[in-house]
């Protein structure tokens, strides 16, 4: 799950972490004021979840309310990797002399919580992991014994210019480990974690990924979360609880198992056609989820054909039966179905859907080539 | 013969009154499975059918002599079922849930692990050695026992592989699923280099997906140490980056993570990368009596 940068200082600043001074807008004219407050000496930024902003242009300094107010108008009118921006959050300029990178992620092979420190920040970490590997500094955290201080502290000694900046960036460390921990995060992220000229450490940008597993822990922070990360069907999808994914192809897929349904859009490729979307449909058996599925896959105008693959293991293959049984009856189905069901109870799900006139496959490849077939 | 599991395996449900717990446990049972009693704290002393229920997984141990157990509970009590199994001295547990927040996992891999403990899963089907033991939420049927070990971060996508290599007469030894999620108990390769020392094994069906470095180590691991053939399957490869299909693992992460890495690592590890599920058996016959 991701935030905007407005929400992660947000977070920061709860967990003891000294940011920037900023404030959010959503109207040049409210931009233009915050940029008064800061003597019209401001950096207007704008907000995304995706990356990219830079590049975009969404990311001005102004030397006036005036010139806040211009690049507040500019930039929340563009779109950024295909998403409005809505806000812009305007914050104070600060002079700049050092840049960091501070972060904390997960090490999936190592299986473990990982301090990333750099001292060269404001640049982007995977091009810095690829050209000048030896500029990142790792510092894993042995899961029952927390942040060892000591380590943490040798690496800051060899990437900040004086003890006593070594000590706050280690401070730092150690709260953002707290935030990492409490609220089940997957990143984060200061980059770049600024001295400025008074000799203050400042967050200059604020970066938190949350674990979708861990969020139904922590009510306070699905009050976080922003629709705009889903596209509308996707958005629905998780209101129906289901996964699906938006594709740009014209085969509608209802599938149960994610590597199932990973392998049938593959499938449908090598056979010359082009998913229109993945949907887990799997998990536990459920009709009513099956119909939400239809559903979506018949809101989707590209989709030509419906293909349901089932493979029943924890979900049953009557179940899958009756629920497109039930939206064959309550909300008819207008694209060429077809359908392949085995596994657990198969006799007694084949048996529903024959009696309702649908037609099933055997194989996964035969009802692939049907479906590329029927586009 | 087969790995980790087989005909003496004795298996306690944990979450056995729960409507997943209660269903595959006699699924289980009817399948063959030494299921000797299930566990749901405040309901001990009562019946699962005919299986007795515990309190705690201690208990049940020391009732059944039980040294497997199968959790079939929610994400939010999953890792303490965990601890629990591993505190009370089971050498092999297997998670089936799915939802297990990160960190924990984190956790329960080391606990695990520091425990001298095989963890299979979580998010995972189970572990299956036909004709033996069935210890999970897979359909029995379509499996058949047979010689080749199948080893996959998939569910479903498990069964379609096997289903077809059962139609093609290629039964298998031991099936094994490592769960979806981005912290596994146990990868590929401790899996890997069992079946290569299993004599009942004669070659090795890999399934991998997207996101992580399971497979590309798994194909350094085969070069180095593997003399019996492996097939890969390796789906995603239409995945979209930046997306979690699905699987909490399932993710290509900042270009890393690909099918194609994978593909290509398996291939210069002279691995066999079949197209489809049903390309499989045929490269299996290439190599195999």
């Amino acid at each position: 799950m991701k935030i905007y940068e407005y929400q992660a200082m947000a977070l920061f600043k709860e967990y003891g972490i000294d940011v920037v001074p900023a404030e959010l807008a959503d109207k040049p004219g409210d931009a233009a004021a915050i940029a008064e407050k800061f003597a019209g000496k401001a950096v207007v930024k704008a907000q995304a979840l995706t990356g990219g902003r830079g590049k975009a242009g969404g990311i001005k300094i102004v030397r006036s309310p005036g010139e806040a107010k211009d690049a507040a108008r500019k930039i929340l009118a563009m779109d950024i990797k295909g998403a409005p921006v809505k806000k812009v959050l305007v914050a104070e300029a600060i002079d700049i002399l050092e840049e960091y990178y501070l972060g904390i992620t997960v090490d999936r092979a190592a299986k473990k919580v990982v301090f990333v420190l750099s001292g060269s920040g404001g640049v982007e970490i995977e091009e810095l992991a690829k050209n000048s590997p030896e500029k990142i500094h790792k510092i894993h955290v042995n899961p029952f014994d927390g942040p060892d201080k000591k380590r943490l502290a040798a690496a800051a000694a060899g990437v900040f210019k004086d003890s006593a900046s070594a000590e706050k960036a280690v401070d730092a460390m150690l709260k953002m480990y707290r935030l990492f921990i409490e609220k089940d995060c997957s990143l984060l992220e200061i980059n770049p974690y600024v001295k400025t000229g008074s000799g203050e450490f400042l967050a200059a940008d604020a970066k938190i990924n949350f674990d979708d597993n861990g969020v139904f822990k922590h009510p306070e922070v699905e009050k976080l979360r922003n629709p705009e990360e889903y596209s509308s069907q996707e958005l629905s999808a998780r209101r129906a609880g289901l996964s699906f994914v938006s594709m740009a192809g014209n085969i509608g897929c209802i599938v149960n198992g994610a590597g199932l349904a990973m392998a049938t859009m593959d499938v449908i490729k090598f056979f010359g056609g082009e998913a229109a979307n993945f949907l887990d449909v799997g998990g536990s058996s459920n009709p009513a989820k099956v119909l939400d599925a239809v559903k979506i896959i018949l809101s989707n105008k590209k989709a030509k054909v419906m293909l349901i693959n089932i493979f029943g293991g924890i979900t049953r293959c009557d179940d899958i039966a009756n629920g497109i049984v039930m939206a064959k009856e309550r909300i008819g189905i207008k694209l060429p179905v077809i359908i392949r069901l085995i596994g657990t109870n198969q006799e007694k799900g084949r048996e529903i859907l024959g009696k309702a006139g649908f037609v099933t496959a055997e194989t996964m490849t035969e009802a692939v080539k049907k479906a590329v077939r029927a586009v | 013969m087969s790995i980790l599991v087989d005909e003496n395996t004795k298996v306690l449900v944990q979450g056995i009154t729960g409507r997943d717990g209660s269903f595959h446990a006699a699924r289980m049972l009817e399948y063959g499975t030494k299921v000797v009693g299930g566990v749901t704290p405040g309901k001990g002393g009562e019946k699962a059918g005919a299986l007795p229920v515990f309190n705690t997984v201690r208990e049940a141990v020391e009732e059944t002599k039980a040294d497997c157990s199968v959790i079939y509970v929610p994400a939010r009590f999953a890792s303490s079922a965990v601890k629990e199994a591993i505190d009370a001295g089971l050498k092999l547990v297997v998670c089936i849930t799915e939802g297990i927040p990160v960190l924990e996992m984190i956790e329960n891999y080391h606990y695990a692990k520091d425990n001298g403990v095989r963890l299979i899963g979580p998010n995972c089907p189970g572990v299956i050695s036909p004709g033996k033991c069935k210890v999970g939420i897979m359909p029995g049927p379509i499996h058949a026992p047979g010689r080749i070990g199948v080893v996959s971060r998939s569910g479903t996508l498990t069964y379609e592989v096997v289903y077809n290599l059962t139609v093609n007469k290629f039964g298998q030894s031991t099936c094994i699923g490592i769960g979806g999620d981005a912290i596994a108990g146990t990868g590929f390769i401790d899996l890997l280099s069992m079946f290569e020392g299993d004599p009942g094994t004669e070659a090795v069906v890999l399934v991998g997906e997207i996101g992580g470095e399971e497979e590309e180590l798994a194909a350094d691991h085969i070069r180095a140490n593997m003399k019996k053939p492996v097939t890969a399957f390796i789906s995603g490869r239409s995945a979209p980056p930046g997306k979690r299909m699905g699987h909490a693992g399932a993710i290509i992460s900042q270009g890393k993570g690909t099918a194609e890495a994978k593909i290509k690592a398996f291939k210069d590890a002279g691995v066999p990368v079949a197209d489809t599920p049903d390309e499989i058996p045929k490269i299996v016959k290439s190599y195999v009596s």
